[in-house]
């Protein structure tokens, strides 16, 4: 079991809600961003002399900008009903971090700044000046939130905490507070072109030496191919596919399915990147600047189609956000949906017959899936609603013998997040994170007791690192997480090798 | 006219005022506020009328809350339902239609009861506030000052009807001369004290609603991950603001 300095939850058998404990994550707080980083992102370097009146400003901005922000202020009843559908509340009690809790820490200042009671009867709804105090509470909380959505589903007027959240990120950017793990990563990604940092030839070494692999493990030439104009499919995966376990064996199975369907593919070096944490930050501008580089790779190299790989809220922005942002896509074949997922792509091969899978392959192990929440609850494959849900399952039954689903209210819309999402995938945040995954765990721990699961399949990099470093906290092992395209790879029929 | 009649005259215009002034200019702001980017919570409709739909179980079965927790959405449910009855059992004081007061006397004997479960939905909810911890954490003075002006308003209203019976012919002729203004046949409003009340407390909740939570009603309509429909890949969505951005 790995070792830390703070109490790691037990699991239970049945999921608690704990009673509230005010305050227990007070101390968590992610590492502030260098000067360079936040100038780089049109920020201010640092904490600005006038950052009270700014960021009341900055709100106002917000709120004239941003429907969500100004509907989801004015309309929380407090009624509590998202009160235990945190994870981040179920792992640390501290009521902060409920939804409604987490939410307040804004609204109580938009009330004082920007409604008649707020102004004047503060004591009466809870409205409270924006002082120093108050906003570090914000860098706190607003930074042990996953924006997985969770709370959207149970809200009945759909208050979604992420936006709220985002928009905090937002108004603490613009008074030179930011996050160094997002900020710095933005700035990698606009520069370098992925959050790794890798550049062109290290990109290219990396994925020689995958071809390699490739051929060592099936005997056959299977391409990583990158930069290759005129290749049908433009591939935009997470960087972490390049470098990390299990993220890898991923990549390598997208390889395979794209070998064995003998349709011409590529990636880019140039916007070697599907994942955009400026939706993280709630930067509409630098969103923007990162969706554009994929657009432009696309045009450069003259490709048909857009995939892109294993990857949550990567899939949210490419899915929702990507034609407001950079599109229109009309440069691209009309016969497939732009963008398309990983999953989608290999679904629409598996029904055409175009691809064949040996399910026995996979017969050492036993299955279960995690929806990731950027997937589940801010986007969709396939023509139907809950398509999300279907074709990783389907893909998953036709490639394996074994597959068992986690309880259903851990599921689908309801599924818990990996406690890493959201810019929140940091060491600095190692307690949050652990604490925040118990709801995953013990569901995952439900189906390992209950059906003798082996492997969770996921199709997101941040809950693949996530996962692999928290299972180990629960008595787990961390290669029991793997990517959705290991599982299908393993499975599929790629023919006899040329000798 | 007693002095009564005429403050209540000066109040109920000066509540209605404040009502509409209010609830307009706040919708209108949601209405002009763009929402720039596709958020709706998934699975979502893929059509239009798919989100009318879902709009509609959401606000007549509260569909989310019902997800959610049983016990509030019961409380809840209960309490905005018995509301809306009670309500449209008072539209016997405003209107002269033959075929709305034939609709209103056939469910009045039933409708008339339902006060009690408004009352019962209102108190459940009350106990959720006080007893669960996480609810009373989140609880400003005003939540709980709104449950008991809602209860005050449910149960003087009751007290008139099932304890001292108040001269509704009167309060009807009250009302109507003041949507007609016609303040030469005012009558006096009745003098008893649970009518008072509950006219007081009504404006007073006409008054608050457009500077309080219970902009929660406008708000559920505006709400994005709830109207919108999951169509991004499809149709362009930009607003005017990030419109400006583009090169």
């Amino acid at each position: 079991m790995a070792k830390a300095d703070f109490e790691i939850p037990e699991l239970k058998e049945f999921p608690e809600v704990p009673p509230v404990v005010p305050g227990t994550m007070a101390h968590s707080q992610p590492f502030i961003a260098k000067p360079e980083f936040q100038e780089s992102l049109n920020f201010p370097g640092e904490l600005v002399d006038d950052w009270h009146d700014k960021a009341i400003d900055a709100m106002g901005d917000l709120l004239g900008k941003y429907r969500s922000l100004q509907v989801y202020l004015d309309s929380c009843v407090k009624c509590g009903a998202c009160t235990d559908k945190c994870h981040y509340y179920l792992g640390t009690s501290d009521p902060k971090n409920m939804p409604v809790g987490r939410q307040d820490l804004l609204r109580k200042v938009y009330r004082r700044y920007y409604t008649f009671a707020g102004k004047y009867f503060p004591k009466l709804v809870g409205a409270v000046d924006l002082t120093k105090e108050v906003l570090d509470d914000w860098y706190t909380y607003y930074h042990q939130c996953s924006q997985c959505r969770r709370c959207s589903v149970f809200c009945p007027y759909g208050i979604d905490t992420a936006e709220i959240s985002m928009a905090a990120r937002e108004i603490m950017d613009t008074v030179g507070l930011g996050s160094k793990y997002n900020n710095e990563i933005i700035v990698k990604a606009q520069t370098i072109g992925n959050n790794l940092g890798l550049p062109e030839p290290a990109l290219v070494d990396t994925l020689g030496g995958l071809e390699e692999d490739l051929l060592d493990d099936t005997g056959l030439e299977i391409k990583v191919p990158v930069d290759v104009h005129g290749a049908d499919v433009l591939l935009v995966t997470p960087s972490a596919d390049f470098f990390a376990e299990p993220h890898i064996d991923g990549l390598m199975g997208y390889a395979k399915v794209f070998h064995a369907a003998g349709i011409s593919w590529t990636l880019s070096s140039y916007a070697s990147e599907a994942a955009n944490f400026s939706m993280f930050i709630g930067s509409y501008a630098n969103m923007k600047k990162q969706a554009e580089r994929i657009r432009k790779a696309a045009l450069e190299l003259g490709v048909k189609r857009l995939v892109v790989g294993e990857c949550g809220h990567a899939w949210r922005v490419a899915y929702s956000f990507w034609n407001t942002l950079a599109g229109p896509f009309d440069f691209l074949d009309p016969n497939y949906p732009v963008p398309q997922h990983i999953v989608e792509f290999t679904h629409q091969l598996h029904t055409a017959g175009a691809i064949k899978f040996d399910k026995e392959r996979n017969d050492g192990k036993v299955l279960t899936f995690h929806d990731s929440c950027n997937v589940s609850r801010a986007s969709r494959m396939g023509d139907k609603p809950g398509g999300q849900y279907r074709l990783p399952r389907d893909l998953l039954r036709a490639s394996c013998n074994n597959f068992v689903d986690m309880p259903r209210e851990t599921i689908f819309e309801s599924t818990y997040c990996c406690g890493g999402g959201g810019g929140l995938l940091t060491d600095d945040l190692m307690e949050v994170r652990v604490k925040g995954a118990l709801p995953r765990m013990e569901a995952l721990n439900h189906v390992i007791q209950e059906n003798g699961v082996t492997h969770m399949a996921a199709i997101c990099a941040i809950c693949k690192t996530q996962f692999a470093k928290v299972l180990p906290y629960y008595g787990m092992g961390m290669d029991q997480i793997i990517s959705l395209h290991q599982v299908v790879g393993d499975a599929l029929v790629l023919g006899t090798p040329n000798q | 006219m007693s002095f009564l009649t005429v403050a209540f005259a000066a109040l109920f215009y000066a509540a209605t005022l404040l009502l509409v002034v209010g609830l307009a200019r706040r919708i209108s702001l949601y209405w002009r506020t763009p929402a720039p980017l596709k958020i709706p919570t998934t699975p979502a409709p893929v059509t239009q009328g798919g989100v009318v739909l879902r709009m509609f179980r959401e606000v007549v079965f509260f569909e989310s809350l019902f997800k959610s927790t049983k016990w509030t959405w019961l409380f809840g449910w209960v309490f905005h339902m018995a509301l809306f009855a009670v309500l449209f059992r008072h539209l016997r004081y405003f209107t002269e239609a033959e075929s709305i007061m034939a609709v209103v006397t056939f469910v009045s004997p039933l409708f008339k009861y339902l006060a009690f479960a408004m009352i019962i939905g209102l108190l459940g909810l009350w106990g959720r506030r006080l007893f669960v911890d996480r609810v009373r954490y989140i609880s400003a003075p005003s939540d709980h000052l709104m449950l008991l002006l809602l209860l005050l308003i449910g149960i003087s209203g009751a007290m008139t009807t099932f304890v001292a019976h108040t001269d509704v012919v009167m309060v009807k002729a009250f009302f109507r001369s003041l949507m007609t203004f016609s303040f030469s046949d005012m009558p006096n409003l009745p003098n008893d004290p649970f009518i008072v009340v509950h006219l007081l407390l009504v404006a007073v909740l006409m008054i608050i609603f457009p500077i309080s939570k219970l902009l929660h009603a406008p708000g559920v309509f505006f709400s994005p991950t709830r109207n919108q429909v999951d169509n991004p890949r499809e149709q362009r969505h930009i607003a005017d603001w990030a419109r400006k951005l583009e090169q």
